[in-house]
């Protein structure tokens, strides 16, 4: 039987695995990918709350939607923030982090 | 504007109008200086002769509630009235005198805006009314004074000579502060007249009221130079000679005197402090007296002699004779500013040379300065009846005598016979024998501009002290001879005069270099450096010890220690602030995940 505890154990993980990536990672594409992980780490603990939490023998379905829109609004952003990526590359030719320091100077 | 109104502002605006715009034109300033004073010395005149007493409001100063008012009050009594007299007809001598012996100096007009400034200033101490007025036109004199000592600042004994006499000056005054407080505070009242009421009305008795006498008579000690402060007045002979006669002779140091004379009813009601009073004016007279017989200065001499006399005048308040102290001011203001005016003479045509031992034989080339001085020195000598200064002193003599002060006689005796044993000895170097170098040598008689206010002072030098002359102007302020001139008194004097020449012109005539050499005198008893010693004693350290808290907990600790502190944290905080998109991203992880801790726990 699979138990609210382990989806957020997953949950927890993913996201766990999502920061590091985000903190730790010099290449944008991959932190860019870490973020995407951070988001699904939360959708899952949505999703898990949701199915656990009845009401009246019913799923609370608030949950699911909200999650929902989050998958939209995060295919929206993914959409932007590939753009600035690849606007990025074409003007630095780098995908490197520690190299798009200009405000740094 | 009434008259007393305008003698009190016009010099002030004489001064002003030159400092701010005619600077540029010296002939122009002088003649307005010149010409401000002539109409102020007429207006004084006029005053005189209209007998009036008066006080005039100009208006208030401070008020506040109803026991705090300090008005600008013109006091026009027999007492201001005469002492305007001195003041203005001295001040005009002196211009005119100024005028020629200023001439072609750089500083001129700077020089002739001091004298209008300082008249101003004397003005307003000799009417005022009140305490605080008299205070502030006390230390107005004062700055007059610095400016006049110290006209040629590029000289350093100059520029010292005056920050000494303005500093000197700063310790009396701080007594005067006070003494004025003190009796404002067992009398609320600051005019002269309201202090008195309040003083014979019994508000203020017994050793307060000693010691606010003695506070206020600490301003004479400074203004008038008297022991221990007295160390200023001989070197404030660095500035012009003009000033000398005018400032630090006839009028400025007299205000002390002057200052004592109105408050005198402080020391009727005041024995102790009399006593007190008499004692320093007695011990000036005498030491002065000492030192000037070894000075080899000319107005180092008189500077001396000033001191002295000042020291008359304020023995004889101390006694308790006002009157006759008010009549010593008036014929020593004549005499001493001839004779300072007859040595700036000297000194003019010797190429400013002022030791007496390089002069000799002038009395054929300057004669009609020759015998101006000798009138002088005559009238300080105190020559029996032909001279004015006779009769202030045996005023004052005799004024020892029925104080039944029989040493404060004698003292003032031994001064007398000094007196004639320095005078002598000036006079005998300065003009008999031969020329003793070339300046003097070259001398000859000076110009008009100078030789006028000569022969026009000697005039008074010799009937001041007559009655028709000195008690029109003194008016009650002029003692009154009981009985025979011819008593104890005056044999005295002429006892001390006669020894004196006699002694002097012995031990001078025909003598190039001086024969007597008294060391303690000629280093005017060891008062400078003593002085030194004493600041450096009572200054230094504490200022080492202040030096020190300053560098530890002031620079150190406070200013720069802030600083650290800031800078530190600075530094410490800019590690954190790398720039690095990811270390922040770490860092908010790291404080989400405290948070989440916070929460749980």
């Amino acid at each position: 039987m699979i138990t609210l505890n382990d989806y957020l154990l997953v949950s927890g993980l993913l996201f766990a695995i999502g920061l590091a990536g985000v903190v730790l990672r010099r290449n944008i594409i991959i932190i860019f990918m870490c973020l995407e992980m951070m988001l699904s780490a939360a959708n899952l603990s949505l999703v898990a709350f949701s199915r656990f939490n009845t009401v009246n023998g019913l799923p609370d379905y608030n949950g699911q939607m909200l999650v929902f829109f989050i998958i939209t609004v995060a295919a929206a952003e993914v959409a932007v923030g590939l753009a600035i990526i690849i606007a990025l590359f074409r003007a630095r030719r780098t995908v490197h982090v520690d190299d798009i320091d200009a405000m740094k100077h | 504007m009434s008259h007393a109104e305008i003698i009190l502002f016009l010099p002030l605006v004489t001064a002003a109008a030159i400092l701010l715009g005619l600077k540029r034109s010296a002939t122009v300033s002088a003649l307005l200086s010149t010409v401000s004073v002539l109409v102020t010395f007429l207006l004084s005149i006029g005053l005189l002769l209209k007998g009036q007493d008066s006080t005039e409001v100009i208006g208030s100063w401070i008020r506040i509630g109803d026991f705090f008012n300090i008005d600008i009050t013109l006091k026009l009594d027999a007492l201001s009235r005469g002492m305007m007299i001195v003041v203005t007809t001295i001040g005009l001598l002196v211009h005119i005198f100024s005028l020629g012996y200023m001439k072609g100096d750089p500083g001129k007009a700077r020089y002739f805006a001091g004298l209008s400034l300082f008249l101003f200033s004397m003005t307003g101490i000799v009417y005022s009314d009140n305490f605080p007025m008299m205070f502030i036109f006390w230390e107005l004199v004062g700055v007059s004074s610095y400016i006049l000592i110290g006209h040629w600042y590029t000289k350093n004994s100059a520029a010292d000579a005056a920050k000494k006499a303005f500093l000197t000056n700063r310790i009396g005054d701080f007594g005067f502060m006070i003494g004025i407080l003190l009796l404002w505070a067992a009398t609320k009242q600051f005019s002269f007249d309201g202090v008195k009421a309040g003083v014979e009305s019994g508000m203020i008795t017994g050793g307060l009221l000693t010691a606010a006498t003695l506070c206020i008579f600490c301003g004479t000690i400074g203004k008038s130079a008297q022991f221990p402060l007295h160390v200023w007045l001989p070197d404030a002979m660095e500035g012009p000679t003009p000033v000398s006669a005018l400032i630090h002779a006839a009028t400025m140091v007299a205000a002390g005197v002057y200052l004592m004379v109105r408050v005198a009813f402080l020391i009727a009601a005041s024995a102790a402090a009399g006593t007190v009073v008499a004692w320093i004016g007695g011990l000036t007279a005498l030491m002065a007296a000492l030192m000037a017989t070894q000075q080899n200065d000319i107005k180092r001499v008189l500077a001396y002699s000033t001191l002295s006399q000042l020291g008359y005048m304020v023995m004889a308040v101390g006694l308790g004779a006002a009157q006759a102290s008010m009549f010593h001011l008036f014929t020593h203001a004549f005499f001493k500013a001839l004779l300072f005016l007859g040595s700036g003479a000297v000194i003019y045509a010797c190429h400013h040379e002022q030791n007496i031992w390089k002069m000799g034989g002038l009395r054929s080339k300057m004669p009609i300065t020759f015998l101006t001085f000798a009138i002088g020195t005559a009238a300080l000598m105190a020559v029996p009846f032909v001279t004015s200064g006779f009769y202030s002193k045996e005023a004052i003599l005799e004024a020892a005598l029925e104080h039944k002060s029989y040493l404060l006689f004698l003292i003032g005796v031994g001064t007398a016979f000094l007196t004639a044993f320095y005078m002598t000895r000036l006079v005998v170097v300065a003009f008999f024998g031969k020329p003793r170098d070339h300046g003097a040598d070259h001398a000859h008689e000076v110009p008009l501009t100078m030789l006028v206010p000569l022969i026009i002072l000697a005039v008074p030098s010799i009937i001041a002290g007559f009655h028709f002359f000195g008690g029109k102007v003194l008016g009650e302020y002029m003692p009154h001879h009981e009985g025979s001139m011819i008593g104890l008194t005056f044999f005295a004097s002429l006892l001390t005069l006669v020894g004196g020449v006699y002694f002097g012109g012995k031990t001078y005539i025909g003598k190039d270099s001086d024969p007597l050499s008294i060391k303690i005198f000629a280093n005017k008893f060891y008062f400078d450096e003593f002085y030194a010693k004493l600041i450096a004693a009572l200054q230094d350290a504490p200022a080492r010890a202040l030096q020190l808290i300053d560098n530890l907990l002031i620079d150190g600790l406070a200013v720069r220690g802030g600083a650290a502190l800031a800078s530190g944290t600075g530094s410490l905080l800019r590690r954190l602030q790398v720039g690095n998109i990811q270390g922040y991203a770490f860092l908010f992880g790291v404080g989400v995940l405290l948070l989440v801790c916070f929460a749980l726990i």
